[in-house]
């Protein structure tokens, strides 16, 4: 019944890259060798994406997530019209603007007011519509002092205001947007997406490219899910970033798992940390210790008792320790501390803290912790577990060898998430939230 | 081709401010601003004028007189060529931003490039009319058939730009490359010396192959000469010109998707 705006037919772009052994080929080598069609013609080749099909009905929001590389831009360049699929047909119908990258078009030798004539014309605006609209175009960007300074004595965040103005301006029947809103300050992004909420409400068409899951939930009406140049899923956004969110902590917790293969045997030595996150100065993480007592492997175990490195808050996380004493031992201490991804540390404890006393130990032997109700927000946590006399003398201390996630979709802050309930009365309303379980990661279903 | 045509005059507006925005910014924060755009072609001029006129002084015809004047007729013209095909080998490359982010037909950026250049001569124009006009060497009958080599000499470099700046993205030592071949170019078009004084059968001959030649005959009949009996080779360059048109049109389109990728 609607109009379409975007239709896409089975959408391949294959990028052909051409036989580079060095980056730059030469054309004196090109004639030496006697390659020159050769040099001209595609080598190998590189599909970005395949066989993608969708729709966009005119009026409606649409997300478009993925990892990186998963051809997010692609798709995008092609809706563009900076590219050409090379298989499939895709049609845009309407005037389009595309926020690739703000201000893309910026001379930085003239004035902000030049550069706004002339981007306006190179996004489609006639000389006269520039002109009508520069005054909302300044005062939308915020830079009315600076509007006649040369555009190189910009601040970033100036030169992205003013090219997020221009482009928005051009009034165009299709919006592109490629994760630009993450540039400028607090007020300026909320002043974007209130922007992008009048478009909608005027019916434009909006294509939102985004790593920012609640955005997406909160504005999109209808989600593509691209995994490795296809489409993984599309449908309702709830349903899509859940999926979604499910196999990228899937895919963590391969991660995770992978460092936790590699604790080191010898001396200390650095071991890579969580992927994405550096630890600071004074927390490094290493392995050291006499060996009396060995911790011989740690593992992190779910409510079912399996290695599992990704958790949501309230579920419980057990840690195990496999320890072993070549000789008897009769002073020891098994403890565990937690530490946020930058140092901090969130919890300690150990078994002489908790006044158990040490009788003996020999030979192989199990150690384990069980946390019932992981109460911590998301984020990446990092596992000291050692093994000592009373007086702190080391046999085995392991120092942010092991990590896990703790992934939510409640994005509160801070480290620990205390079990909370909110009640309101009197004046007061506000609509529940939606009942809406968290993520399960249990990898049966 | 056709459809390239079409695609210029499309962006007509585009081109024109691009134009205007890379003179501003050519000669904003430069002190001599404006006047920069006289002085390669003024030292060249001054240079050769030396030269010529004491060191070289037997070599001179009489058709040459004044020779400052006559060398100024042809180093303008030589100097859009050159300046239009040195600075288009890099233009993708630099403005490789535009060509990946924004819709934008990259032919755009050579033929701005060219223009820009073509509109500095016309700066230049009026400087010389005056200097000719001292000296009396102003033909109103003839002057306004300049426009003719200047038409010719514009779809040469427009063709000879879309090459260049195409085959630029693919094979950068192109922009080194050219350079030494301009500088050939120049000695092998009559810019210094006066083509009818050509002495050497075999050099003549071999000069009518290069099409600058009767375009650079043609501006010094028209200008300093007040005639224009050039016109059969100027027809010929104008042939040429075409046919290197439509091959640059032709290869920019074929490498057009991978401009994109490559740059």
């Amino acid at each position: 019944m609607s109009v379409l705006a975007v239709e896409a037919r089975d959408v391949a772009k294959v990028y052909r890259r051409f036989l580079h052994k060095n980056q730059f080929r030469t054309l004196k080598s090109a004639l030496v060798s006697g390659s020159l069609l050769a040099d001209l013609s595609p080598g190998e080749t590189f599909t970005a994406l395949e066989g993608v099909s969708f729709e966009v009905p005119a009026g409606s929001t649409f997300g478009v997530i993925g990892e990186n590389g998963s051809g997010k831009s692609t798709l995008l360049k092609l809706m563009a019209g900076i590219t050409r699929p090379t298989r499939g047909t895709l049609t845009v119908r309407g005037r389009i603007s595309a926020l690739i990258e703000l201000g893309a078009g910026f001379h930085p030798e003239i004035s902000g007011r030049e550069n706004v004539a002339i981007n306006g014309i190179m996004l489609g605006l006639t000389r006269r519509q520039v002109e009508e609209r520069f005054d909302e175009i300044v005062a939308f960007a915020e830079l009315e002092r600076f509007i006649d300074a040369p555009v190189k004595t910009y601040s970033s965040g100036m030169y992205a205001r003013l090219g997020f103005a221009v482009a928005i301006h051009v009034d165009p029947e299709v919006l592109l947007i490629d994760e630009v809103l993450a540039v400028g300050d607090e007020a300026f992004t909320r002043k974007c997406l209130d922007k992008i909420g009048e478009f909608r409400r005027r019916g434009k068409t909006i294509v939102l490219v985004t790593h920012s899951l609640g955005l997406v939930e909160k504005m999109c009406d209808d989600v593509l899910w691209l995994r490795q140049g296809r489409k993984a899923d599309q449908g309702d956004p709830k349903r899509v970033v859940d999926a979604y969110l499910t196999y990228v902590a899937g895919g963590e917790e391969a991660l995770l798992a992978l460092d936790h293969g590699k604790a080191p045997e010898g001396a200390p030595e650095e071991v890579p940390s969580a992927p994405g996150e550096e630890t600071t100065q004074g927390y490094r993480e290493g392995r050291w210790g006499g060996r009396e007592v060995e911790i011989t492997q740690v593992r992190l175990l779910d409510d079912r008792d399996r290695p599992r490195h990704v958790y949501t808050p309230g579920e419980r996380l057990t840690i195990a320790l496999d320890v072993r004493a070549a000789q008897p031992v009769e002073d020891f201490v098994f403890g565990i501390g937690l530490f946020t991804a930058d140092g901090v540390s969130v919890y300690g404890t150990n078994t002489h803290l908790e006044e158990f006393e040490a009788g003996r130990l020999d030979g192989p032997a199990e150690v384990r912790l069980a946390l019932d109700d992981l109460r911590l927000v998301e984020g990446t946590y990092l596992l000291d577990v050692a093994a000592h006399r009373r007086d702190g003398t080391p046999y085995d201390y392991h120092r942010g060898l092991y990590s896990f996630r703790v992934k939510s979709r409640i994005k509160d802050v801070g480290v620990y998430r205390p079990a909370h309930r909110w009640s309101f009365a009197g004046g007061i309303r506000l609509s529940e939230p939606r009942p809406r379980p968290e993520i399960d990661l249990h990898d049966d279903e | 081709m056709i459809a390239q045509v079409r695609t210029l005059v499309r962006y007509r507006p585009l081109i024109v401010s691009l134009v205007g925005r890379e003179l501003k910014a050519r000669y904003r924060g430069s002190v001599l601003g404006f006047f920069w755009s006289f002085i390669n072609p003024l030292l060249l001029l001054v240079t050769y004028g030396i030269v010529f006129t004491y060191m070289l002084r037997a070599v001179r015809t009489p058709d040459m007189e004044p020779y400052l004047l006559f060398f100024a007729c042809g180093i303008l013209p030589w100097t859009w060529f050159q300046s239009s095909l040195a600075e288009s080998s890099g233009v993708l490359i630099a403005g490789g931003n535009l060509i990946k982010k924004v819709l934008f037909p990259a032919e755009v950026l050579p033929v701005v490039t060219v223009l820009t250049n073509l509109v500095q001569m016309l700066l230049a124009l009026p400087v010389l009319a005056a200097f000719l006009l001292y000296h009396d060497r102003l033909h109103p009958t003839t002057l306004p058939l300049v426009l003719v080599p200047m038409l010719v000499q514009l779809v040469l470099v427009l063709g000879l730009a879309l090459i260049v700046s195409a085959l630029t993205v693919h094979f950068r030592d192109i922009q080194s490359i050219l350079g030494h071949l301009l500088h050939i170019w120049f000695f092998a078009t009559p810019v210094l010396y006066s083509y009818e004084g050509i002495t050497s059968r075999t050099m003549r001959q071999l000069l009518r192959f290069n099409p600058m030649t009767h375009v650079v005959v043609a501006y010094q009949e028209t200008l300093f000469q007040g005639t224009f009996r050039h016109w059969r080779g100027l027809a010929a360059s104008a042939v040429v010109a075409l046919v290197v048109f439509a091959l640059g049109a032709w290869l920019f389109d074929r490498l057009r998707d991978t401009l994109a990728e490559e740059v």
